[in-house]
């Protein structure tokens, strides 16, 4: 395996400037590692090697003339694939989408491309995002790197099994109820839910459009941070980005520290009923906070025993909006019935082939909480219950700076272990969901892994809105501590990945 | 379809108390759309003003249009409504090919105005007052062309072409409460609180405000009940009557035809109907329910509408004089004999003759263009006056053209109808075909001495004070002149030349 791969983002940067690299070898390593892993583990639905090739060749012809670049000119990255792009289809991991090749850039891809980031291809994801594990992707699950027989954590498999299997130094992920921080936590990697509104919207096909944030999935903190900067900010193409600036993501990581902090130990989330090598991990990580300086203080989040029964209507309500417009009308696949179809004959036929399972299943509930009999019985308490789960956060926060949970109660689970048990499946996220219904922040970085099955264990820090820079300070300051006792990185751990 | 049975009116109104209620679509002229930045312009060749947002491409959102927001504020304003303060926009769902995203951005809980009200004036100088339940915003649907059927219908097409430049236009909606006790004069009532709308959307210069193009839409419910009945009546809402005529005819058309269903023991169907205008009749469409279910909810991708009190009062401040107002000062400057004015208004000419005097006519000579030949013409061909082929400036050219002389009226009904088939401006017309009437004096004498000449028992007629004589002379020298010769003129030399020849 290339060294250059194993490289962080901010190394890979530095090498870059100092013209101890070139963007073409790099960027050309990490498709050798696609080429060599690719098939066993699954993490990209559309590979742009060309255009890849073709930004590092211009940044690095730039680079030689002596121009200023942005920081992170030359550094390859892959794009979840619900996310528009203008030079390579855009699946959302749906059939009902194959091929589509949209007519404009997502806001976020846009400011890659102007970051001058060559852009390695789409990464898979459950169909439209709705998923844990992607298994639910109508193009095959991802592989957990870790341990190809289970499966990279949910909806952003893709992203979080090519930034730990070596194949991207970076990745940009979504998250709606957990989508960045679950495979983060799964893969050893780090993922961060920025405050909603922090990075525009603009461009992703919506899950839930009052839940989904997109953000950063790296191998270390760092450089997270180094992506949330480059991707933040105010866009007038959505009403619901933030018009004031949440600072530097960067500064707040490199000068991590606990000292002082009070971090909130959520009553509600503190490990009961997790997995047992989860809760060790997550014990050790409270103890190594306490004697870095941080206080540790319990704080009672009642209303969270609700937050999972809310998402899932709120989210299913959303997103039978979100997804009527794939009709066959104006874009994607369209089956025609026989005989002398009309438009509604020709609808729910295409609805019904290029739809999956999941996607159904949340469609018909979602309309069902929707529609007159039921609205208040449902979707409306779901609001009331969202409140109610702000309102523990303000309390929270007004006694901690920062909360505490483990990231998901379990380990990487095999496939096919909860497929069948959509209940199962949504218990996943109980730990993620509450900061999507708040808009607050949330990171995931990895403490370790679980004594019975040695696969990573994440802890999620959760901050108040527009206080993304605590996360990277405390994020970074455990992860600094957990790699002196290490010696090494989390990644470093990871079994070799046998492929043939 | 069979033209149902209908009672007489009178009779009907003897039997029933009739209750209205009117759901009216303005469209603003604003430069883009209501959620893009396309160009708010659907006339263009089909599908070119449109956008990954206004044609529903995934990933796309909506960005409010903030100078709808102003326009809504102050159609609410004028229609002496409150504005909301935190307002906000829901999704309406349900499928249909023209609605790109199969949801349509509207206000539900919180419209941009509520409560207000408006004196309505009827033909017979009776007022009433109707009051407004909410003006909200919300986006046009696309246009939808069916090809193959029989009437442009979808019943029997092949298929539909959608033109999705007209999706996303900004509306707002202005929805009445019940409108009771207007009686026989409800068919009026509905046709001139229409006209009041176009003029307040007008005056404020938010709307085109053209019906005959679709900037306002009227839906108009109707429902009768026996008087005395308590409980309201079953109503059916006649949909998309676009002009103030038809209007007037379709709410009379249905209280005529629920009568004669009632009277006869039938029940009242609650469904939309379309409008014929070439049969005089409505025709059932689909059935609608109090509980078609639109799946309302907030809009997540939008942010509130929050207007401040500076705007609402900046806006207020820039109001335009009400439409009543209006008509007084109008009526003082104009100077019509107060019948005259009141058949301006109730004929919707108000508007068309002020800018045609703005356009520089005479006021007495614009009214009698428009309420003579305009709508003799109008009237003819079963349309509006406002749907003719001629603007103002034009009706204002044609005025002064006959004002000054240079045309009689005769060539001057000539020169309109040449107007209404598109052959250009008066002026042109007139200097295109040579229409001005003959004011040289020299070739008006020669011709008038020739026709003296040849006549001369006429000729001693006049000399000897018989001036009516005089007659045939005028009509050879006309003839002559072909017709292009001011009468008037052609007298006074005829007597002029009598005495001196």
């Amino acid at each position: 395996m290339s060294e250059l791969i194993r490289k962080n983002a901010s190394e890979l940067i530095e090498m870059m400037n100092k013209g101890q690299v070139s963007s073409v070898e790099v960027t050309q390593a990490h498709l050798d590692q696609i080429a060599k892993v690719g098939d066993a583990v699954h993490s990209f639905l559309h590979i742009s090697a060309d255009s890849a090739l073709a930004t590092a060749k211009e940044v690095d012809r730039r680079r030689a003339a002596g121009e200023k670049l942005p920081t992170l000119a030359g550094l390859p990255i892959a794009v979840k694939d619900n996310l528009a792009t203008t030079d390579a289809p855009t699946t959302a991991g749906s059939k009902i989408l194959e091929g589509w090749l949209a007519p404009y850039d997502a806001t976020v891809v846009t400011k890659l491309r102007n970051e001058l980031m060559p852009i390695l291809g789409k990464t898979n994801l459950d169909e439209f995002a709705m998923g844990s594990s992607t298994e639910f992707s109508a193009y095959g699950p991802s592989k957990n790197p870790w341990d190809l027989t289970r499966i990279p954590g949910g909806s952003g498999g893709g992203s979080s099994s090519a930034v730990s299997s070596f194949q991207s130094p970076l990745a940009i992920g979504s998250d709606t109820g957990g989508s960045i921080r679950f495979p983060g936590a799964v893969t050893g990697t780090v993922g961060i839910k920025p405050t909603y509104g922090a990075v525009s919207r603009y461009g992703l096909i919506a899950l839930a459009s009052s839940l989904d944030q997109i953000g950063p999935v790296a191998r270390n903190v760092l450089d997270a941070a180094y992506l949330q900067d480059a991707i933040a900010g105010h866009d007038p193409h959505d009403s619901t980005s933030l018009t004031n600036s949440l600072g530097s993501m960067v500064e707040a990581a490199k000068h991590g520290s606990l000292k002082g902090k009070k971090v909130g130990l959520i009553k509600q989330l503190s490990g009961d009923g997790f997995q047992q090598g989860v809760r060790n991990r997550f014990a050790e990580a409270l103890k190594l906070l306490t004697d870095a300086g941080a206080e540790i203080v319990e704080v009672d989040c009642p209303s969270f025993e609700y937050a999972i029964d809310a998402y899932y209507l709120i989210l299913p309500a959303e997103a039978s909006s979100n997804l009527a417009k794939f009709d066959s009308v104006r874009f994607g696949m369209r089956v025609t019935p026989e005989g002398n179809p009309t438009i509604e004959r020709v609808m729910a036929a295409t609805r019904e082939a290029g739809f999956g399972p999941e996607v159904k299943r949340r469609i018909i509930l979602g309309t069902f909480a929707l529609s007159s009999g039921s609205f208040d019985k449902f979707y409306g308490a779901a609001l009331k219950v969202r409140t109610l789960i702000q309102r523990d956060f303000d309390s929270a926060f007004a006694k901690a700076d920062v909360l505490v949970s483990p990231t998901a109660p379990t380990t990487a689970f095999k496939f096919g272990e909860k497929v069948s048990d959509p209940l199962a499946m949504y218990l996943n996220d109980i730990a993620t969901i509450p900061a999507n219904l708040a808009g607050i922040p949330g990171i995931s970085v990895p403490i370790g892994l679980a004594d019975e099955d040695n696969l990573p264990v994440g802890i999620q820090f959760l901050a108040p809105a527009h206080k993304d820079a605590a996360l990277y300070e405390v994020g970074a300051a455990l992860e600094g501590i957990l790699e002196g006792i290490w010696g090494k990185r989390m990644m470093d751990f990871a079994p070799k990945l046998e492929v043939n | 379809m069979a033209k149902a049975n209908l009672m007489d009116y009178e009779k009907a109104i003897e039997l029933f108390e009739v209750v209205i209620g009117l759901e009216v679509h303005v469209e603003l002229n604003t430069n883009t759309k209501m959620f893009c930045g396309c160009r708010n312009d659907f006339g263009d060749e089909p599908n070119t003003n449109v956008c990954p947002i206004c044609i529903g491409l995934p990933g796309s959102l909506p960005v409010v249009n903030g100078k709808a927001v102003e326009s809504s504020i102050s159609i609410g304003l004028a229609l002496g409504c409150q504005i909301e303060p935190n307002g906000g926009f829901s999704r309406k769902n349900y499928f249909y090919p023209d609605l790109a995203k199969n949801y349509q951005t509207s206000q539900f809980k919180d419209p941009i105005a509520f409560e207000g009200q408006i004196d309505v004036e009827v033909p017979s100088g009776n007022k009433f007052t109707v009051l407004i339940e909410r003006a909200h915003m919300e986006e046009d649907a696309g246009k939808l062309t069916h090809i193959g059927g029989a009437t442009g219908r979808i019943q029997g097409a092949e298929y539909s072409l959608v033109d999705y430049n007209r999706a996303g236009v900004p509306l707002v909606e202005i929805v009445t409460k019940p409108v009771y006790g207007a009686g026989a004069e409800a068919p009026e009532l509905a046709a001139a609180y229409v006209r009041l709308i176009r003029e307040i959307v007008k005056a404020l210069g938010v709307s085109e405000a053209r019906m005959e193009r679709g900037n306002v839409r009227c839906d108009a419910n109707v429902s009768i009940r026996p008087h005395g009945q308590e409980k309201l009546g079953t109503r059916t809402e006649t949909k998309n009557v676009n002009s103030l005529r038809s209007i007037e005819r379709a709410v009379r058309y249905e209280i005529q035809r629920q009568a004669h269903i009632l009277a006869g023991g039938g029940t009242i169907t609650q469904e939309t109907r379309h409008w014929h205008e070439d049969k005089g009749a409505t025709s059932a469409g689909r059935p609608k329910s109090d509980a078609d279910d639109y799946r309302y909810f907030p809009e997540p991708d939008l942010v509130p509408v929050q207007p401040s009190t500076e705007l609402i009062e900046r806006l207020r401040a820039a109001l335009p004089e009400n439409p009543a107002d209006r008509r007084k000062r109008l009526a003082t400057e104009w100077g019509f004999a107060e019948l005259e004015f009141r058949d301006v208004v109730n004929a919707g000419l108000m508007d068309l003759i002020e800018e045609t005097v703005a356009q520089g006519a005479k006021p007495q000579s614009a009214r009698k263009w428009y309420a003579g030949e305009l709508s003799r013409i109008a009237n003819s061909e079963e349309k509006d006056v406002l749907a003719l082929n001629i603007t103002p400036a034009q009706v204002a050219e044609l005025a002064n053209l006959v004002e000054s002389g240079k045309i009689n009226d005769r060539i001057a009904r000539e020169v309109l109808s040449a107007v209404l088939d598109g052959a250009g401006s008066p002026e042109q017309i007139v200097k295109e075909r040579g229409l001005e009437v003959v004011s040289d004096d020299g070739a008006l004498i020669a011709a008038i001495d020739e026709a003296l000449k040849s006549q001369p028992d006429v000729l001693e007629k006049i000399r000897e004070g018989k001036v009516q004589a005089a007659g045939a002379v005028i009509g050879a020298v006309m003839q002559a002149m072909k017709g292009q010769a001011d009468a008037a003129r052609v007298r006074e030399l005829v007597l002029e030349r009598a005495a001196s020849l």
